[in-house]
């Protein structure tokens, strides 16, 4: 099992979330948060008084597939979120020793 | 049809009435009847627009102000900057009640009032003849609290975020005895050393309160920002506003309620309200598009609190000129002060480096001051000829008119108002100092005054 984690733009969030369920990925988790790579932030002013903002507002979306499926659904994620421009985010993949499912104690990707 | 030959044909029809009432005594009752008739419908009209009025000037500072500078604080002081503006309006009406009334509007001494009216004492429905001689006394007591409640409200912004809630409450309690009752007895008591209309001294045109309400506020509040020191992280934390939505709600709401502060100040529902209503909201709209320009070119992008910052600075500024000047010098005011004002607080505020937290002497010290030195450039008898000498004609009122000496009155009215505020403040802040101490803890800054003082949070989002 895999876990993949993607930091997106948020307005990409319903392109990517369509772009998985087409090829049957339903689960995933996601949250907000802010942060940044190589993007640069940008300058608000309230009233005379600037501010650099430089952590952004992404969605990260964590969700755990069958390994076998891993490539797939990164392509997918990859190609619904790419603007080609720098803040698209990136993607991690981490291998993952268990799943359980608290509903009924199924463990493994019979859990997933 | 020619002025003459209507004083003929008036004479020709009253003379025979005259002559026939005083012949029949029932036609003489009746003629009474019909005066009474006519006088109590003018108390009506006027009463009804005057308690409208009243208020439409609370909901200036509840919700108005509450919610404009509420939503320019961070998310952990939205409470206690609200309760500045709330609490107001419950502890003003108490001192009002029992004693700042009378010192703002009893008697004809020339710097504060008197006693006769404390614990409100002959203050029914029988009009006070000096003020409003159509509405009761009521109702111009209650409509002249809801200035002394906003008044103070407005300093609050100066110390937002840092003061303690106790010494503010000792504070408003001695602003509104030592400053504001001599301030608004001088400008609009009888007798008072600046009134215009009741035997001042120095004449000064002020309508609905630029040195009155604005000026006392907002250079107390500079005084205010200087004592405190500046919040813990000024000016290198972020500090951005946290909620500028409540804050065009607020302003929004400051503007439709201005019209109850300016046109109500005629004190009556006169065609001198609907020029004062005309004029409030023309200098407000000039205003709030001179903040945004100036903005735009400085920053390069105009913004929302930009243009709400710049809406306020302009009915600041028409309010001393609102019952003086036409829709066009209206319009201009507004402008000035749109532009004026914003050079104030975005360019050389930041020069100085002093932290007026939601810039109150950047507006309403500085757009206060702006409007009552304009309003003796731009009062004019078109608008006004309330003004007449013992002979009866209407008096030139400023430069416009002729009557340049005007804006030197206007500068005595603005000197006052800036010394009373300068020195009373400083005053009264160090009475508060040594009995209580005006500032938080740093533990308390630092945690938020809404937990610290309150024990409570504004937004609680897992609730």
């Amino acid at each position: 099992m895999k876990k993949i984690e993607a930091i997106i733009q948020p307005f990409k969030l319903d392109e990517v979330k369509e772009a998985l369920k087409s090829i049957g990925i339903d689960g995933m988790t996601i949250s907000e948060v802010r942060g940044h790579g190589r993007q640069k932030g940008h300058k608000e002013v309230y009233r005379g008084q600037e501010y650099n903002v430089d952590l952004l507002p992404k969605v990260k979306l964590e969700m755990v597939v069958s390994s076998t499926r891993a490539d797939e659904v990164i392509k997918t994620l990859a190609g619904a979120a790419r603007t080609g421009k720098i803040g698209d985010g990136k993607i991690f993949v981490y291998d993952v020793a268990e799943a359980i499912r608290i509903r009924n104690d199924d463990r493994g990707e019979s859990a997933l | 049809m020619k002025p003459t030959t209507k004083l003929c044909l008036l004479s020709l029809v009253s003379a025979p009435v005259t002559v026939w009432a005083q012949a029949n005594p029932d036609i003489q009752s009746r003629l009474a009847a019909v005066e009474a008739a006519a006088k109590s419908a003018q108390s009506a009209g006027d009463n009804a627009w005057m308690l409208t009025c009243a208020a439409l000037v609370l909901m200036m500072t509840g919700p108005g102000l509450a919610l404009f500078y509420g939503g320019l604080v961070r998310r952990k002081n939205v409470l206690s900057t609200m309760m500045h503006s709330f609490i107001l309006m419950a502890l003003v009406t108490v001192l009002w009640a029992i004693v700042s009334y009378s010192l703002a509007f009893g008697g004809d001494a020339p710097f504060i009032g008197d006693f006769r009216f404390a614990l409100l004492n002959n203050v029914g429905s029988a009009p006070n003849t000096d003020y409003a001689p159509t509405i009761p006394q009521q109702t111009f007591m209650v409509y002249q609290l809801m200035f002394a409640i906003i008044t103070p409200a407005l300093i609050s912004g100066a110390f937002a975020e840092r003061m303690k809630f106790s010494a503010m409450l000792l504070f408003m309690v001695l602003w509104a005895l030592l400053v504001y009752s001599p301030q608004a007895h001088m400008v609009w008591g009888k007798g008072g050393l600046l009134s215009a209309s009741l035997g001042g001294k120095f004449p000064c045109f002020d309508f609905a309160g630029g040195t009155v309400v604005h000026i006392t506020s907002g250079v107390s509040a500079l005084v205010c920002a200087l004592y405190m020191g500046k919040r813990i992280g000024y000016p290198s934390d972020t500090m951005k506003p946290h909620n500028l939505v409540i804050s065009v709600i607020g302003a929004c709401l400051l503007w439709v309620g201005w019209f109850g502060f300016n046109a109500g100040s005629a004190l009556n529902a006169s065609g001198l309200a609907s020029s004062a209503f005309v004029a409030t909201h023309f200098g407000a709209a000039a205003a709030a598009l001179g903040w945004m320009l100036g903005e735009w070119i400085h920053n390069g992008k105009p913004s929302m609190l930009g243009g709400i910052s710049g809406c306020v600075a302009g009915l600041v500024a028409i309010t001393p000129a609102s019952g003086f000047v036409q829709p066009f010098p209206a319009l201009l005011i507004g402008f000035v002060a749109g532009i004026v004002c914003f050079l104030m607080v975005a360019v050389i505020k930041q020069k100085f480096g002093y932290d007026d937290a939601l810039d109150a002497f950047g507006v309403h010290g500085i757009g206060g001051t702006v409007g009552a030195l304009l309003t003796g450039v731009f009062a004019t008898n078109l608008v006004n000829d309330g003004f007449k000498d013992s002979a009866g004609r209407v008096l030139p009122l400023g430069l416009v008119d002729g009557h340049p000496a005007q804006i030197l009155n206007q500068a005595i009215g603005c000197a006052i108002a800036w010394g009373l505020a300068i020195v009373g403040t400083l005053i009264i802040l160090k009475i508060c100092d040594a009995l209580i101490g005006v500032r938080v803890s740093k533990e308390q800054e630092i945690q938020g005054l809404d937990v610290g003082l309150h024990g409570e949070e504004g937004y609680i989002l897992e609730a």
